[in-house]
């Protein structure tokens, strides 16, 4: 009905009509999929939240004299140097230097990798100390430095697994606390985690990537950034409910972008007690409305995405495969879940709050012609699991 | 007879008045029911008392009269437990983990996060489980 060529046409003169994934649902109600399809050029999704498989490459430029760094530390947290001589990886969910970790269980993991890469988007300064064998051609030895994101050539991030499709719920069922990256939980079953923006979530309004492939163009915290390839665990072979949308984790996206372009409110340090550190961040992505089929699939509602409900004391460190219940986003999102007769209070980990926000600013970026949307160069897999670590 | 009301107190106790029984003062002299929620009161060391008073208005004004005679400081702003506005992501995870529903969801829609500081009883929880750091204590 409509190809990207026309909707791109739209969005430069400023004419296409922008919703987000949550206000399309009572527009389509009001109107009619028919009409609504002929009227709607892009309805915008979005996501905030941990994202623990992050970190970034930094350039750093040459001192004098030159340096190959080998050991590198931004901030006391260590960086992976075994890239070329000035060049850093800086990983989200790497611990400060001497953080006692879980050896005072449960630890407070107050500072790691995640909060590095805040600090550099909020334009702070940070610390670099770096090391070297030295070598003919790169005679230093140790440097000790402070930076800005200004100061650094390139500050890409990577996210080589953002987005899940979807996500577990996490319960307790033994009888001592837990501490998980999806919250501190309770015993008893007293409290969930959960995290996902449910209705506003990216891969649950296109569940078969058919508009969101390698090369989309994405909103990543503000900059203009691209999928670069499906994202590790991407396993879209799952379980599949309304409109085709998985009732667990299934696809996932790797994500690009460019970190001078960052806003800092979107990308986040996280302390997770007693588990570590992480990264969280806002991405928003543009569903571009081909057909009616495309504008059906962006009507989903909270309360006909299920998620399922694993106990995290036993079941997921096991890796059993028991399931406890399926709730939907609705039930979550309400604060109490009903769970096999139980009553058990509800908390997220994602922002729904942010996630509104982000699809708002994106919308209204489109609108203003500033963001257009793309024909992936290739799309992700719709068929393929995800195999278990081979054990000796 | 006079109605009661409530009130919830900071005091701040400068080193040198941390040994003087002030509790047993304001419920034998002033008449008034204490609820202490945290207390950090050590000898030789500034101390922080958090406390609901509850009685008859002027008792409470007496009450508070003789607590500031002793030189002891008396905030009634509320900044035992305070959210940075900024840092607070408003993702919800201390929700459930809040006793009191100092914080709490007015509206599902939007799913924000309000912290009404005259429900909060501070005990904590909310800092062990706010991954953002937006939840702080002065004490």
């Amino acid at each position: 009905m409509k190809t990207i060529e026309q909707i791109n046409e739209k969005i430069s003169s400023g004419k296409a009509v922008v919703l987000t994934a949550e206000e399309i649902i009572d527009y389509v109600d009001k109107k009619g999929v028919e009409q609504a399809a002929k009227e709607v050029d892009v309805v915008t999704t979005a996501t905030f939240g941990p994202m623990c498989s992050s970190g970034c490459f930094l350039n750093f430029g040459h001192s004098k004299p030159k340096m190959r760094i080998t050991e590198a530390w931004l901030d006391d947290v260590s960086a992976y140097a075994g890239v070329a001589a000035v060049d850093l990886f800086l990983g989200a969910t790497q611990l400060r230097a001497n953080d006692p970790a879980n050896i005072d269980y449960p630890g407070e993991f107050k500072f790691g990798g995640g909060h590095v890469m805040e600090k550099l988007i909020a334009g702070e300064e940070v610390q670099l100390f770096g090391l070297s064998y030295g070598t003919d051609d790169y005679p230093r030895r140790e440097l000790r430095t402070t930076i800005t994101i200004d100061d650094l050539n390139q500050a890409i991030m990577v996210n080589p697994r953002n987005c899940y499709q979807n996500y577990n719920v996490a319960v307790n069922a033994s009888d001592k606390p837990i501490y998980t990256y999806l919250g501190y939980l309770k015993p008893h079953l007293k409290n969930c985690g959960y995290s996902s923006a449910g209705q506003l979530s990216p891969l649950l309004n296109d569940p078969y990537y058919r508009t969101i492939g390698v090369g989309t163009r994405v909103w990543l915290a503000g900059a203009q950034g691209h999928v670069y390839s499906e994202g590790t665990q991407h396993s879209p072979s799952c379980e599949r409910g309304v409109l085709g949308v998985p009732s667990e984790g299934a696809g996932t996206l790797a994500l690009t972008g460019d970190m001078k372009q960052m806003d800092p409110e979107f990308v986040r340090g996280v302390s997770l007690k007693g588990y570590g550190v992480s990264l969280s961040v806002g991405v928003g992505i543009p569903i571009p409305i081909l057909d009616e089929q495309m504008l059906l699939q962006t009507t989903i509602r909270d309360r006909d995405i299920m998620a399922q409900v694993i106990d995290y004391s036993t079941d997921y460190p096991e890796r059993t495969g028991k399931v406890l219940g399926n709730v939907s986003y609705e039930e979550l999102k309400s604060g109490t879940i009903d769970l096999n007769g139980s009553k058990v209070k509800a908390g997220g980990l994602s922002s729904y709050g942010k996630a509104r926000k982000i699809a708002s600013i994106l919308a209204e970026e489109i609108r203003n012609g500033k963001f257009t949307v793309t024909q992936p160069i290739a799309p992700l897999p719709v068929e393929q699991s995800m195999n278990p670590m081979k054990e000796v | 007879m006079a109605e009661t009301i409530t009130r919830k107190l900071m005091l701040y106790f400068p080193e040198c008045e941390t040994e003087k029984p002030i509790v047993y003062h304001l419920v034998k002299d002033y008449d008034l029911i204490i609820n202490i929620f945290r207390a950090r009161v050590t000898p030789e060391e500034e101390g922080y008392l958090v406390l609901d008073v509850t009685g008859t208005e002027e008792n409470i004004e007496k009450g508070t009269s003789f607590i500031q005679s002793l030189d002891i400081r008396i905030d009634t702003t509320q900044k035992g437990v305070t959210r940075e506005e900024e840092r607070c992501a408003h993702c919800g995870s201390c929700v459930p983990h809040c006793p009191t529903n100092a914080l709490s969801i007015p509206d599902r829609n939007t799913m924000d996060v309000e912290f009404n500081t005259e429900e909060c009883i501070e005990c904590l929880s909310c800092l062990k489980v706010c991954p953002f750091g937006a939840m702080k204590s002065l004490f």
